[in-house]
């Protein structure tokens, strides 16, 4: 094969030299992903009624808040015209996935996600809105809408429907993070995404990912504020983080598998990028140590009894390494679907830029806005209640 | 005298005004203006855009992709092509293990804008052919699919066309084009390619890759158009389009296209 241009080699259609969806278009779909696994998450405990993962249900929802509204960021900050992208709302068009994803995205960020933490904290802004002075009270004033009734029957008919929001937000997180498979796995001309295991493995690995998150949010939390994490609530998220995982990497190998069985025109060209070029991001850090690692460590718990403080090691250990693999496998998704050539005769490289619009500063600053928002967000909105019953304050 | 200088002025102005009346006329504002024809009887319904590249005739001398570049403003360079060509060199295989055919080595340096230099010798059993290569005006494009607001679009022509005013730059469209024939324009930010000269077609010229082929192998078709030429070539030849297992009823036709070619 020959070299022409640098970072090049083989043949490429001269248009496809240069990458299209750079690190950003990876961390949208990680971020969406936490999201979904998020509020998931949270609807165990409201739902199915699990009461161990109950003190991670508030600060589920709202880890899946600030991720959320930082999602459409890397998108916008993407866009060759961002000042056109409203047009995607206004004047949609009905066959195009993304365009559709706008709608979605809408549909849970406003009837979903914001509509069940009010209904949960109502009592609570209220409260708050009567005795908080200055700005911060005004801000809980306008966080009331106008409603000022707390009595208990008015506080019934919102645990009603925010019971029922729930259960219309578990499809709604499904399709919401499903979706953005669909927005990868239908493209036929690509062959590294086109299948339709796309959006069900998408879902499985943003379930995942959005357990790992909460659990390490939780800890995270606990530990700032010095207060003891609920080891029962622990163990049963990281049993879940467990099973997810089990269920996601079956279904990854399965689409592995398939393909190296079926071996068909695309599979030579992409099974030497999995050896070479995505090396490192996909057989390295996603399969191996982003997955079997925390598996084995996940299901040792299971299987010898461990000390607290051990587990709590093993929960930090293997919640950070799923959130590398669930991040290396969007990459070896975006990123990898764009390395080779669609002619499958040769490959191009990647290089990711610092300090540019879409480089390495902007996402490593928008990967760290979330964790700002939901830092705010648990200071307005205290995840936790005390012994009496009142919201603890930090 | 002055009488009959007064008569052959009105004769002078009289007979040009009958020859430069009507079309006459406007077409003599064009040739003056230095542009080519309105054409305002020209009916959308009434065409259906097409191309036929005949691989035999194409010498890879980059002509059209230097036509291409000057006519619609595409950026000089090697990454931004409307059109571009191909050289395919086809190394003797080993006919008893297909599995272990070597794959063709194919370049296109700079996209073929400064022709191509000898590179491959005669009768060293290997196959070598040009393949050149441009939008191929999906009837069902992937593309337009999948355009988040529709800024680009099939016209009824059939000619697959980019609303620049409109374009978000998601770039998604480049992503669905299984030919690689799209791209982001670096200056517009917006996605970009062959729009088969669709300023010069409305206006019953051919396409600026067409008109500077110097062999003909590039050929733009009507085939909506009863009198055209292609219906006789597609019915005396085997043509192909290229990646048929995509159904995207691509409408450039190729003839003696080799099954190599992607």
């Amino acid at each position: 094969m020959e070299t022409a241009l640098p970072g090049v080699q083989g043949f490429l259609y001269p248009n496809e030299i240069e990458l299209q969806w750079s690190v950003l278009i990876v961390l949208y779909p990680f971020i969406t992903g936490l999201v979904a696994g998020a509020f998931i998450l949270a609807s165990l405990e409201r739902v199915f009624n699990v009461q161990a993962v109950k003190p991670t249900y508030r600060l589920a929802l709202l880890t899946a808040l600030a991720f959320l509204l930082v999602a459409p960021l890397p998108l916008q900050l993407h866009l060759g015209h961002p000042e056109r992208s409203l047009e995607m709302y206004l004047t949609p068009h009905t066959s195009s996935a993304m365009a559709m994803f706008g709608f979605i995205y809408l549909w849970y960020l406003m009837a979903v996600l914001l509509l069940e933490i009010w209904l949960d904290y109502r009592k609570e802004i209220v409260l708050r809105a009567q005795s908080t002075p200055g700005m911060l009270g005004w801000i809980y004033k306008l966080m009331t809408l106008g409603s000022y009734n707390i009595s208990p029957q008015s506080l019934e008919i919102d645990d009603k429907v925010g019971k029922f929001i729930t259960v219309v937000g578990i499809p709604s997180a499904f399709l919401l993070h499903g979706y953005v498979g669909f927005i990868f796995g239908s493209i036929k001309a690509n062959p590294w995404w086109s299948t339709p295991m796309m959006p069900i493995v998408f879902l499985f690995s943003a379930i995942v990912s959005g357990i790992a998150a909460v659990l390490l949010v939780y800890m995270l939390i606990s530990f700032i504020q010095g207060r003891k994490t609920d080891m029962a609530c622990l163990d049963t998220t990281a049993r879940y983080l467990l099973y997810a995982f089990l269920i996601d990497f079956g279904l990854e190998m399965l689409d592995l598998i398939h393909r190296i069985y079926e071996a068909d025109e695309s599979f030579k060209t992409l099974d030497f990028m999995v050896h070479t070029q995505l090396y490192t991001s996909q057989v390295l850090l996603q399969i191996i140590f982003g997955t079997i690692v925390p598996i084995g460590l996940l299901a040792l718990v299971q299987l010898i009894s461990l000390s607290e403080a051990a587990r709590k090691g093993i929960y930090v250990i293997s919640g950070l390494l799923t959130l590398v693999g669930i991040f290396a496998m969007r990459w070896n998704v975006v990123i990898g679907g764009q390395l080779f050539s669609k002619s499958f005769l040769g490959y191009t490289t990647y290089k990711m830029e610092f300090a540019t619009r879409e480089g390495l500063l902007p996402t490593i600053i928008l990967m760290l806005l979330p964790f700002a928002i939901l830092w705010a967000l648990v200071k307005l909105l205290p995840p936790w209640q005390d012994e009496a019953g009142h919201s603890h304050s930090s | 005298m002055t009488s009959k200088s007064d008569r052959r002025e009105f004769l002078r102005k009289s007979s040009k005004f009958l020859l430069l009346s009507g079309a006459a006329s406007v077409a003599y504002a064009s040739v003056a203006e230095g542009q080519p024809e309105k054409a305002p009887n020209y009916r959308m319904h009434d065409h259906w855009w097409g191309m036929v590249i005949d691989i035999d005739l194409c010498i890879g001398c980059g002509n059209c992709v230097r036509a291409d570049k000057a006519e619609n403003g595409v950026p000089l360079g090697p990454k931004y092509f409307r059109t571009w060509v191909e050289r395919y060199h086809i190394p003797p295989g080993d006919l008893q293990h297909p599995e272990k055919e070597e794959l063709p080595v194919v370049d296109s340096e700079n996209g073929g804008f400064d022709g191509f230099k000898e590179k491959y010798k005669k009768g060293d059993g290997s196959k070598n052919f040009f393949v050149p290569k441009l939008c191929n005006q999906c009837s069902h494009s992937p593309c337009t699919q999948v355009c988040p607001v529709g800024a680009t679009f099939e016209s009824p022509d059939g000619v697959v066309l980019v609303d620049r005013e409109y374009c978000l730059g998601c770039r998604y469209c480049i992503h669905a084009c299984p030919y690689g024939c799209r791209y982001l324009h670096p200056e517009t930010e917006t996605a970009d390619k062959c729009s088969l000269c669709y300023h010069r077609i409305v206006r019953g010229l051919t396409t600026a890759c067409c008109e500077a082929c110097p062999t003909g192998a590039r050929r733009l078709v009507d085939l909506k158009d009863p009198n055209d030429p292609v219906h006789e070539f597609l019915k005396m030849h085997k043509v192909h389009v290229l990646k048929p297992q995509m159904a995207t009823g691509a409408k450039v036709y190729y003839n003696a296209l080799d099954g190599s070619v992607r």
